[in-house]
Parts: structure tokens; sequence; C-alpha cells
């Protein structure tokens, strides 16, 4: 028997080791082969750009729009004083205005579609992830179709006599706001799904077995439970809300700027490059400190969270 | 089990919000049939808007454009792609670690950015902005998701098939194309699917990298709506709005009906 077991053992060593030696005289070459691509690709297109732009943000501006290669830290004062912080500052508010409004909408909205009966789940998640599969633009321009001035919402007014002349509907901070909750929504209502429907029921079962009111329940229970999907849910939707730059270009018209747009005019109209590189630089530190409070959260919460 | 009033108040609400999200896009689409160009009337259906944008020249270079770079972007990607994850999946080395978070920083940092530190480094090296920029960008972007969804597919793998077939003599090479390719072609599928849907309906990091003359689809869209709204619009809207639906619904089909195999 024992030795059985041992012939057993060593015929698994040596067939180890003899896997062993046969992977090692490939090692090198099938690493190489497989990842220098990506090494490649990295290095080139992601952290030397990334890189450039670090560079260039703490360069001047040349009289023609050229970058001199003076080191100053104009750029970045530049961003927090007049006309700029209180842009970025906008931007900010707005990017946090439509993470609270997708949770106060999405919540509700992710418990009730959690909640229905097993046989229509189904069918009502695929109704959510399409939108999700939209083109924002596509989505965006939409709403140009309902709210401007000869749009459906004013005829629709108009005709029935509610109002006397079109309303002034696109343009302003609040057009914004609802261009970024709807192309978003999603967003937040997919992780919120997963983590409600995970939630095991026999803890409120428990809790009203023990006399907790419904309400109770849910703030004491649920609300704890599904935390991650919380968080997942806005870091899914702040982060972008600081990039879609055609959002405020298209329904804030030229008024209004947020810094995704401030950006883009950096670079294309403004032709001022180290201001343009230094703001993307601060919305970069912005996202990774996001996404770290959050790694922060999830581990201290000791959950895995899911993206999807 | 749960009250009467709760079952009324949810419908209401999931009606409400799904019309929220539908209805815009419905309103969209049935106005790219209407006869009226002023858009709110009613007056009839029609096909026009759409024999218009098949005759515009502009709209169609956009379509080709979008396809050329689709195709390149998303084949080079998955090639890159695959390779990266069989490698990660297969090999310890320094550094590892370092090339997973790179990986993610497409996925992570706002669009914006990543399509300004493109155009800056375009510049300085000078390659001029055209399709072959629109190619690399797209490739950027596409492989992390590549990578991510091959990645998941590899987890479920077993190992032990491989080393079956390095014993029975077969080399690095043929194990892969025979062994190991076939079992993680879902994930390749769904994610090439993925990286095509990605590249076709890219705004923001085309807007940077594109050159005046390689226009693609979704950037033909954004400088037409600059201009107001327009039936064109609508039609052309639409036709985007069936390419990635009926791309991504295929995508999702691969990915989960040979999951549960």
């Amino acid at each position: 028997m024992r030795a059985g077991q041992r012939a057993e053992s060593i015929k698994s060593i040596i067939c180890k080791e003899h896997i062993k030696e046969n992977q090692k005289g490939h090692i090198e070459k099938g690493l190489l082969f497989t990842l220098s691509p990506i090494i490649i690709w990295v290095i080139l297109f992601i952290v030397l750009p990334l890189a450039l732009v670090i560079i260039i943000s703490f360069m001047s501006r040349g009289t023609y729009g050229n970058i001199e290669y003076k080191f100053t830290l104009e750029n970045y004062m530049r961003m927090f004083n007049g006309l700029y912080g209180k842009i970025l500052w906008r931007s900010l508010v707005i990017s946090f205005l439509t993470t609270v409004f997708c949770i106060i909408f999405g919540y509700p909205f992710a418990y009730f579609v959690a909640n229905v009966e097993k046989k229509y789940r189904s069918m009502l998640l695929m109704m959510i992830i399409i939108p999700f599969w939209t083109n924002s633009l596509i989505r965006t321009y939409a709403w140009i179709i309902l709210l401007r001035t000869q749009g459906i919402i004013n005829f629709v007014l108009l005709r029935l006599g509610i109002i006397d002349e079109p309303l002034k509907l696109l343009y302003n901070n609040g057009t914004i706001l609802l261009g970024l909750i709807y192309a978003l929504f999603p967003f937040m209502v997919m992780p919120l799904y997963a983590s409600i429907e995970k939630l095991d029921h026999t803890y409120l079962e428990v809790a009203s077995d023990l006399g907790a009111k419904p309400w109770n329940a849910f703030l004491k229970v649920t609300l704890p439970l599904t935390m991650p999907g919380v968080i997942t849910g806005s870091i899914l939707v702040f982060i972008p809300t600081l990039g879609y730059f055609f959002i405020p270009d298209l329904l804030g018209g030229s008024k209004i700027m947020l810094v995704s747009n401030l950006i883009k005019n950096q670079f294309l109209t403004a032709r001022d490059w180290p201001f343009g590189s230094a703001l993307s630089i601060i919305l970069i530190i912005l996202t990774l400190v996001l996404i770290e409070l959050y790694v922060h959260a999830a581990s201290g919460d000791k959950k895995k969270i899911e993206v999807f | 089990m749960k009250s009467k009033t709760y079952k009324v108040v949810s419908t209401i609400y999931m009606v409400l919000i799904f019309t929220f999200l539908y209805l815009p896009i419905a309103i969209l689409i049935i106005y790219s049939f209407n006869k009226s160009r002023l858009n709110v009337i009613w007056t009839g259906f029609t096909f026009d808007w759409y024999k218009r944008l098949m005759q515009d020249q502009d709209v169609l270079n956009a379509l080709m454009n979008s396809l050329k770079v689709a195709f390149i972007s998303t084949t080079l990607s998955t090639m890159i792609g695959i390779m990266t994850s069989v490698g990660m999946y297969k090999y310890k080395f320094r550094g590892k670690s370092v090339l997973d978070a790179l990986l993610y920083i497409p996925i992570v940092i706002p669009e914006v950015v990543m399509g300004i530190s493109l155009l800056v480094f375009f510049n300085m090296v000078h390659v001029p902005s055209g399709l072959l920029t629109l190619i690399l960008a797209h490739i950027t972007f596409s492989v992390p998701f590549i990578v991510m969804v091959v990645n998941a597919r590899l987890a479920g793998f077993d190992k032990s098939l491989e080393e079956a077939s390095m014993d029975l003599g077969a080399t690095q090479w043929e194990t892969f194309w025979k062994v190991t390719l076939p079992l993680i072609m879902p994930g390749v599928v769904a994610g090439a699917l993925l990286a095509f849907t990605l590249s076709i309906d890219d705004v923001t990091v085309s807007f940077f990298v594109a050159g005046p003359t390689s226009t693609t689809l979704p950037l033909k869209i954004f400088s037409m709506v600059k201009f107001g709204v327009s039936p064109e619009i609508n039609a052309l809207s639409t036709i985007m709005i069936f390419i990635t639906l009926s791309l991504a619904l295929i995508g999702e089909k691969i990915r989960f009906s040979k999951q549960n195999n």
C-alpha cells in the first residue's frame, strides 16, 4: 500500500519535473513572443503619451500657441483662481449631482426590478442594458429633438394651451445635468441591480421576525448590504461625467463650460496645450484618488465588489 | 407575499423610468420616417431621408472610414489581446502587476484625457491625423477590454489539458492552436465584437485623432448635430443604433450560451 503510494508520488514528481523542463526551454521565448507586442504597445501609446502630457503641463505657452520649453507652475496656479476655478468647481458640482440623482432614481428602480417575478427579470434587465449600448452622442441628440424651442415638448405644451410662448429648455445647467443623468443612468442601475439581486432575503425575514418595520429593515439591513453596489455605481457614473465633452457642448450651448470642454478648447481652439495638459493631469489625479478611495472602501468592507 | 400597494407603486415607477429611458430614442427613430422636414408635425411615412443619406458622399465616406477602422483595429487588437491574455496567464514574471495596472488605464481615465494624450503624442512624432492614427488609437482602447473578456474565459481553464497535450509530444505552438485557442474561442469572439462595437461607436477619442478627411460616422453625426436638428441625422442615428445593438446582442449571446456549457 505504502510502496504503491510512494511510487505514485514519485511518478507524479517525475512527470512534473518533466513538464517543467519541457517548459523551461521555451519559457523565455514564449514569454517574449506573447508579451512583447503588448509591452511595446502600452509603452508607445499609453505611457509615452501620458508622460508627454505631464511634461507639457509644466511648460509655458509660446506666443503663437506653440510650446515653449521653460519650466513653470503657472498652468496649475491658473486653474484655481477666477474663471477657471469656477469652471472646475461647477464641473465637480454637476458630476456630484449627476451621481446623487442617479442613486436617488436608480436605487428604487433597481430594487423593484430585482424583486419582480423571476420570469420577467431577465427581460427587464435586457431593457436596462439596451440604452447602455446606444451611443451616448445619439442619446444626447434625442434630447435636443425634445427640448429645443421648436421641439416636441414645446409643441405639445403650446397646443394644449399650457404655455403661450415656447420655453427655453435647452442651454442651461439643468439641461446638462439631465443629459448626463440620461447618459449614465444604466451605469448606476447595473451594479445596483447586481448587489440587490444577490441579497439574501433571510436577513430581511429575520429582521421582520424580530419586529423591525419594513422601512427600518430597509435602512438597517438592505441598504448597508447593498452599499458595494452604490459605491461601484457612483464610480462608474462620476468618472465619465468629467470627460463627456459633447454633452455640455451640445446641451449647454457655447455659454456653459465644464472642465471637459474646457480641455477640448485648450487643444483645438485656444491652442494652449500646457494649460489643457495641466487640466488633464488634475482630472487623472481626481480619478485615481476616487478609485483609491473605492478600493479602500471595498477592502475595508471585506466584501468583493463586482463591477458587473 | 408583497402588498398590493407595493405592486402598484413599483409597477408605476418602473414604467415611468423605462419611459424616460426609451421615449427620447423612440421619438428620434419615429421622426426619421416623417415626411415633414420641420420635424414636429407628422405628415406621413417616408424613406426619403434614408435615400438621401445613401446619396450623400460625405456620409458614405464616413461609413467606409468607420468600417475600415473598425475591421483593422478589431483584428489587430484581438490578436494582441489573445497573446497578452495567454502570456499573462501562462508566465510569471517581474512587472506583471505593473503591466496589469497599465492595461487598466484606458478603461479608467476619462476618455477626453486619452484623446488629448494621443493627439499630443502623434503630433510630437509627426504622424499626421488620419485613418492610421484612428486605427492606432482604437487598438489602444480596445485591447484592455479584449484582455478582460479573454481573461475571464481563461479563469475557468483547465491547465491539465495543455499539459496533456505537451506530454503527448505537441509543441507549444501546436498546443496553442489545437487546445488553448479552441477553448477560449467564445471569449475571443465576444471580445472582438466588443472591440468592434467600441470602435464603431467612439466619439471622444476619435474626435481628437481624426483628420479632416478621415471623419467617422459618429463624428459625422456630431458635426451635423452642431448645425441643428434634421431628419437626416435621425435616419443616420437610427442606422447606428441598429448596427451597434445587433452587434452587442450577438456578442452577448455568444458569451452566455457558451458559458453555460
